[in-house]
């Protein structure tokens, strides 16, 4: 420790300043980076509009994202948060039809109110059935979430004969597409889930928990830590949070679709990983994840006006997260 | 055995940052011979063995192999040098077969340009080894199936395979029974004789060094106590070299009144771990816990804190008896427990200090839910405060503290939850002197406090300058009790080591 050396030498500590805030945050700058750069080669990349549309298309994986890093910093993983937000889609679409579909298999219409905390009980579920097979079964998150994965698809698809559901309530419908007080509800619903889940992992009890399993898991033991149930709450906590993006992606598209969110669970990964979260576990942060999905927003976003060729965006968008780790890895071999 | 020497340690020297872990140490090991090297945990016999191995870097000093000089610096070097360590640990590769192990790193393959691995010549080897050395297994035989006994007669193989000329064997029978030793030693023997190997020797066995060697060196406290040939010593001598330290840096302990018994602990039992234990431990009371390592002192600590709970055995707290199942219920009745390993059990290196103060008793902090911070900074300040922990800041991630000022933070940890029974084990292994002598004075101030304290500690002084009562144990069992003024370390050594007094 050598603060006390440095307090009379002001430029060099400032420039310490800089270095600590550029490492901490540097994930921000790089967002602002890419805004700026889209903003100067596109013209409609900075406008009200657009920049609505990309936080509201974001809201889905980015919610899908917060539970991701619950798990990812208690050394886990989840696999299964795109198919259990189709499985949640669809049976919350079916719930909410304005008459039941013909040839249906199973079905019946109940109040939006009902319908929703249906689905949002069936997301938290099935996250803590992955919890209790990773915590008590003792079986890698990787392998129970991955079972969980196929199984919640699968599920969704026997549901629905393979067929999307529509013909969906307006009071449904209004939840993806509506807004309040001028701003999209699933940048409401994202907004709270994001202050929610920061206030759980940074101010409560919980979070401070789920850093000392990722960090330290015989530690944790000693501390009296409970670690199986932490673990089941993460999970179960994560498969809420994948309902929640059910819900949306169903209301805003008006139907409930067993295919809808193949894939997202990667994304979600990202957008953790980009976030500065270690997938050795023990080091995670909201805001930051939030700021991830964002990135990864904005580039598909600034892809698609610039009109580059889709193949080449995915191209791209690996790059950039493995760019995105490969700095952090740096970062921490360093300070090592 | 000859009068030439095969290795030639002179004035070696090796310090870690605010330790001296050998000062000018000499060794010298004749060809053909077995030559035990003595000295208590800590004496720094490790730090001379990784060194020879290639592990640690001397700092100065000069090694001679066969009249040659020898700097290996990483153990790749060495074995081809000429020298090879079986560890007290040895840990092969289970799901292989006993041959893939011996020749690891160095199989055999079919050619140049199609280098596949030779299996008929790995397996003639193997067999041929094996019977050169009368170990009668099957070289197909799966690593894991293998007895430890036998997984250590191969270790012995795999460092014949090398051609080497210095075994260095680490308590190469910590885990043998005793036929499983009689075996070893034969094999040792023709090492010796057959193969004109030199062995160093070590062991805490006392009775195993007269039985095997034919020189004993010792070390004490990083410096060279002697060398001789084994049959111009006896067992006391022996002894009194390992102890004879000046008692110059003893911490003087204030007498405390001792109270009614807190903590009792009746026929603890984990298998091959410890068995039949019971013991009292009253307020007031700094109980040392003393013994070689290996001898059961953490994994009896382990399961009093249901760490690893035992598997037979009674615990009573103020004559109630209670069940400890895990750490959570010793701590709701009021333990803690500053464990052994600092990285290994005890830091959340990625988190501040206060979190990692706050850790077991988090409920302690909440208020409508959150954590308040006023308080946790008003706790955690305190406890800054009184025990010295130099940082700028309590935000402070703890792994940029000093292995003492962690060792701060972690005893802080456990004072905040206002323990009645506190366990410390090695409470100042890898801290420098000043922190060590701080602690020692906050141990003491604790138990005046009226808290239970158990010490387990490997360094004598510190046991025996802090302790009112000492267990010894001896692998696995309690050997024996002293009382603070009988104590003498050659009384611990013997219990320690399995001798009665």
């Amino acid at each position: 420790m050598n603060t006390d050396k440095e307090t009379n030498n002001t430029p060099r500590r400032l420039h310490n300043k800089t270095k600590q805030l550029l490492n901490k945050y540097g994930i921000v700058f790089v967002l602002i980076g890419i805004c700026i750069l889209l903003t100067i080669l596109t013209p409609s990349f900075l406008t009200t509009r657009n920049l609505t549309n990309v936080i509201r298309q974001v809201s889905i994986i980015g919610i899908l994202a917060i539970g991701v890093t619950f798990a990812i910093i208690t050394t886990g993983i989840d696999l299964s948060s795109g198919s259990v937000l189709a499985l949640v889609g669809v049976v919350v679409a079916s719930l909410s039809q304005t008459h039941l579909a013909e040839g249906q298999p199973i079905g019946f219409i109940m109040p939006i109110l009902f319908s929703v905390f249906i689905g949002l009980a069936l997301g938290s579920l099935l996250g803590s059935i992955n919890g209790v097979l990773h915590a008590y079964g003792k079986i890698p998150a990787f392998i129970a979430t991955l079972g969980m994965m196929t199984v919640a698809r699968g599920f969704a698809l026997f549901y629905t004969a393979g067929r999307p559901i529509g013909n969906l309530k307006e009071t449904f419908t209004f939840i993806g597409g509506g807004s309040l007080l001028g701003i999209a509800i699933p940048i409401w619903v994202y907004a709270s889930v994001g202050f929610i889940s920061w206030v759980l992992l940074s101010k409560a009890r919980f979070g401070r928990h789920v850093f000392a399993i990722g960090g330290n898991m015989q530690a944790a033991r000693m501390c009296g830590i409970n670690i199986e149930h932490v673990l089941v709450k993460v999970y179960a906590y994560a498969g809420l949070l994948s309902a929640i993006s059910g819900i949306l992606l169903a209301a805003r598209t008006a139907a409930g679709n067993p295919t809808y969110g193949l894939a997202y669970e990667l994304d979600a990964i990202a957008s953790t990983v980009i976030g500065g979260t270690s997938l050795a576990g023990g080091i995670g942060s909201i805001p930051l994840c939030v700021v991830g999905a964002l990135i990864i927003g904005v580039i598909n976003n600034g892809m698609d006006l610039l009109g580059v060729n889709p193949y080449w965006q995915q191209i791209v968008k690996g790059f950039i997260i493995v760019l995105a780790v490969l700095l952090d890895s740096q970062k921490q071999g360093k300070k090592q | 055995m000859s009068q030439q020497y095969a290795l030639e340690v002179i004035n070696v020297s090796k310090s870690f940052p605010g330790v001296k872990a050998l000062q000018s140490v000499n060794l010298k090991v004749r060809k053909g011979s077995i030559h035990a090297l003595m000295g208590e945990n800590g004496a720094g016999k490790s730090t001379l063995m990784k060194i020879l191995y290639g592990i640690y870097k001397k700092d100065k000093g000069q090694i001679l192999l066969n009249k040659k000089p020898y700097r290996a610096t990483n153990t790749i070097e060495a074995i081809r040098e000429g020298i090879s360590m079986i560890p007290q640990e040895i840990s092969p590769v289970p799901n292989l077969d006993i041959a893939s192990n011996i020749f690891l790193g160095q199989e055999y393959t079919t050619g140049k340009i199609l280098p596949l691995l030779d299996k008929k010549k790995i397996y003639s080897k193997t067999r041929e080894l094996l019977e050169a050395l009368h170990i009668n297994l099957n070289p197909k035989l799966m690593m894991h199936e293998v007895s430890i006994a036998n997984a250590q007669l191969i270790a012995i193989a795999t460092a014949v395979s090398y051609n080497t000329n210095l075994v260095i064997m680490d308590e190469p029978t910590s885990a043998l029974t005793e036929q499983e030793v009689e075996h070893l030693f034969q094999i040792i023997r023709d090492l010796k004789e057959k193969r004109n190997i030199s062995i160093i020797y070590i062991s805490h066995k006392i009775d195993e060094i007269f039985s095997i060697c034919d020189e004993v060196s010792v070390l004490r406290d990083g410096s060279f106590v002697g060398s001789d040939d084994i049959k111009n010593i006896d067992k006391q001598r022996l002894i009194s070299m390992m102890v004879g330290r000046s008692m110059k840096d003893f911490f003087h302990k204030e007498t405390t009144s001792i109270g009614n018994v807190l903590l009792s602990v009746r026929n603890f039992s984990l298998t091959s771990k410890f068995k039949n234990i019971s013991f009292d431990l009253k307020r007031g009371e700094i109980l040392g816990i003393a013994g070689l390592m290996g001898a059961g002192r953490t994994e009896l600590m382990e399961s009093i804190f249901g760490y690893s709970p035992a598997d037979t055995g009674e615990t009573y707290i103020k004559g109630n008896h209670i069940s400890i199942r895990s750490p959570s219920d010793a701590i709701n009745q009021g333990l803690g427990f500053v464990t052994e390993d600092r990285k290994l059990t005890g830091i959340f290196q990625d988190l501040s200090i206060t979190d990692n103060m706050i850790m077991p008793d988090i409920q302690h902090y909440i208020k409508i839910g959150l954590l308040n911070k006023k308080i946790i900074k008003e706790n955690c300040q305190k406890q800054k405060v009184s025990l010295k922990i130099k940082t700028p800041s309590l935000q402070q991630l703890i792994k940029n503290l000093s292995g003492g000022n962690q060792q701060k933070v972690l005893i802080s940890r456990w004072l905040l939850i206002e323990p009645d029974i506190l366990i410390l084990d090695e409470p100042t292994r890898g801290i420098d002197v000043g922190a060590k002598a701080e602690i020692h004075r906050l141990i003491g101030k604790l138990a005046k406090s009226g808290k239970a304290i158990i010490m387990v500690s490997s360094e004598m002084p510190e046991i025996l300058s802090i302790s009112d009562r000492i267990l010894v144990m001896h692998e696995g069992t309690l050997s024996g009790e002293l009382l603070r003024k009988d104590a003498t370390q050659e009384k611990i050594l013997k219990l320690a080591t399995g001798e009665t007094i």
